[in-house]
């Protein structure tokens, strides 16, 4: 045997279970980064076949032919317009939770169980599939009590679908990486700054408002850049609580909240609404707005690998990726 | 106004507010739970809990629901959903089965055979397969593999032999299981990776000192040491392939057929349905009252399915946690 100091022992000492298992290992290494270009390289392929600039700023007309159809600038507003509506919601609430949490959650039997409470009520809505969301969404915005949030039919039924309606949902969505993101940053700061600062006479607030909030603010961004690209990506919220509707529907006469409560789409609905599966038999629109999508989660996956980087973790896949 | 912002605000008050943004996101989930379960209820009150059974077929029932009237007699609420319910069951059996192998063989290649330029290229790859949209993974799968499947693959024999009960085009099992393994398999690989990162090392290099092969060394001790969190990676996952639905209804063939695996290798290429996947399909009808009772219904079991998977997990980690490294 070829063994000594520093030397792999030979392979043909091995048992044959143990050679099956390192061909699987590299095996399944390699096939997943094939798997990953191949997915890239197709897109790509396909964006060059399919994606014309023209096609980003003219809006979607109705047409029989393909050349009429225009292009999809609604839908690449709409993903924008929800996007903003979604991380405007889930700030507030979500680092308003964190910091509750963090900062005032200890102490008395009575609040360390509301606090946990509330965790894990976070964690039950990071693990509730994106569908049931939607179809609470719909449950919720259909009474009769939100009327004014979207378009009320003669007969008395509330539509329920609205940009307001899907923007509050997506913040939803958005709130459980915010939130963890806020709370680990917050507990991380160590103690010896809050202490100076009640030392120096801060009250809490006054310590979270000068000194705690702006020393996590890049821990604040990177749970945005996750939302975010959560968002981006939901198809389900979209589909139930948008109305589908090619351009942008208005509701009503007021200029802003017309189109609040008005539907449209989204990218992620124009993909789905020009493949085979939905309506259309579009596949080359579908490509195109699928290839703008790939691209903009790339760049927010560069964008939260950088911000990973700069505060460094064992492996890189967990600390700011958007997979866990 | 901006006067009373910039002074300092007084500490009761601000802890008051912020309780009170706190209670309002967890009283958001009580609420997602109690109207999910208030519009289910229509449908256990007609039908008890053999609506999960088999019998009758989905299509026409939904057909009744869905052309009824807004006060529809008690028949109308008759539902038999088996086939959805063992749609969902053999997918996500089937791709976290699978996607969990491939996981623990993949972190295994990444933690410990893969050469550094190798790792340095691995760990942004599975970052993106974590975090493309599912809508592309359902768009490539139905513009790509399900008309190489249903044109080069799948044999006419095949599709003859089934041609009475439905028609095989290539969206089916096989399609389904393929994608949401590669879907999947990305977040067990981030979670196990971190495992197998905080084994301390010299548990392995004990291993290799007493002359076991590397290979059988990380299968024997740092694999075995993070069992906990590949528990925790197997119920993240399936939480993550049960609730997976635009994807689904694009390449699964949307008919509400239970695949029989007394077909044989046809079993593989028959359409199904899942629970998710039926309620994006029939989600226009939700205003009509059996409907939308059963789409609610379907999102209760998906609700009530993931609670149960948190709980089963954290009671397999819990006789695991005196081994295991990470608990």
């Amino acid at each position: 045997m070829a063994t000594g100091p520093g030397r792999r022992s030979s392979l043909r000492s091995w048992r044959w279970s143990d050679r099956l298992a390192l061909a699987f290992a590299w095996a399944a290494g390699l096939g997943l980064c094939a798997i990953a270009t191949a997915i890239v390289v197709y897109m790509g392929y396909r964006g060059v076949q399919y994606l014309r600039p023209s096609l980003l700023f003219s809006r979607p007309s109705v047409s029989t032919t393909q050349s009429g159809s225009g292009g999809f600038l609604d839908p690449l507003l709409g993903t924008a317009l929800l996007t903003l509506i979604g991380v405007v919601l889930a700030v507030p609430l979500a680092v308003g939770s964190a910091i509750w949490i963090a900062e005032y959650g200890q102490g008395g039997r009575g609040r360390e169980y509301l606090a946990r409470t509330v965790e894990s009520s976070i964690e039950v809505v990071a693990g509730t599939p994106d569908i049931v969301i939607a179809i609470f969404g719909l449950a919720i915005f259909q009474l009769s009590l939100f009327a004014p949030l979207s378009f009320t039919a003669s007969g008395g039924g509330v539509f329920g679908k609205s940009f307001i309606a899907a923007g509050a949902m997506m913040s939803l969505i958005a709130l459980p990486p915010l939130f963890t993101a806020t709370r680990d940053g917050l507990q991380a700061v160590p103690a010896h700054m809050r202490e100076a600062a009640f030392a120096l006479g801060k009250t809490r607030i006054a310590t979270i408002r000068r000194v705690l909030l702006p020393s996590v603010r890049s821990n604040i961004a990177a749970g945005v850049t996750l939302g975010v690209s959560r968002i981006i990506g939901d198809t389900a919220i979209v589909v139930l609580l948008l109305g589908e509707t090619l351009r942008f529907e208005t509701q009503g006469g007021v200029p802003g909240l017309s189109m609040l409560r008005g539907t449209g789409s989204t990218l992620t609905s124009y993909v789905y609404d020009n493949s085979p599966a939905g309506e259309g038999a579009a596949p080359q629109k579908a490509y195109a707005a699928a290839v703008v999508l790939m691209v903009f989660v790339l760049a927010l996956n560069l964008i939260v690998d950088r911000m990973g980087q700069s505060r460094g973790h064992a492996t890189g896949l967990t600390a700011a990726g958007p997979v866990v | 106004m901006l006067k009373r912002l910039r002074d300092p605000w007084p500490d009761h008050r601000a802890e008051r507010t912020l309780g009170a943004v706190s209670l309002l996101v967890g009283a958001a989930v009580v609420a997602m739970v109690a109207f999910v379960g208030v519009h289910a209820w229509p449908i256990f009150q007609h039908n008890g809990l053999s609506w999960l059974g088999p019998g009758g077929s989905i299509e026409t029932e939904i057909a009744n629901m869905g052309s009824s009237s807004q006060h529809p007699p008690a028949s109308v609420y008759h539902l038999r959903a088996w086939p959805l319910v063992y749609g969902t069951l053999i997918t996500t059996a089937i791709a976290v089965a699978l996607g969990l192998v491939i996981a623990v063989f993949s972190s295994i290649f990444i933690v410990e055979l893969a050469p550094a330029r190798l790792r340095k290229v691995a760990i942004p790859v599975i970052r993106l397969l974590a975090s493309v949209p599912s809508v592309i993974y359902g768009l490539i799968g139905i513009l790509v593999l399900v008309p190489f499947v249903g044109n080069h693959i799948i044999t006419a024999q095949q599709k003859a032999s089934v041609q009475n009960v439905v028609e095989l085009t290539g969206a089916g099992l096989a399609v389904t299981v393929v994608i949401l393994t590669v879907m999947i398999t990305p977040i067990m690989i981030a979670l196990i990776c971190e495992a197998f990162v905080s084994v301390p090392r010299s548990w392995r290099e004990g291993a290799i000192a007493l002359g076991v092969n590397p290979v059988r060394a990380v299968l024997a001790v740092t694999v075995r040491a993070a069992r906990p969190a590949i528990v925790a990676a197997a119920v993240l996952a399936t939480a993550r392939a049960l609730g997976e639905a635009i994807m689904i209804s694009m390449v699964s063939g949307s008919r509400s057929f239970a695949p029989r695996p007394g077909d044989g290798i046809t079993f593989f290429f028959e359409p199904l349905r899942t629970l998710a996947s039926a309620i994006v399909d029939y989600h226009e009808g939700v205003s009509a009252p059996a409907l939308g009772s059963a789409l609610y219904a379907f999102a209760f079991l998906l609700l009530f399915s993931a609670f149960v998977l948190s709980v089963a997990g954290y009671l397999i980690k819990l006789p695991l946690r005196k081994y295991g490294v990470r608990g």
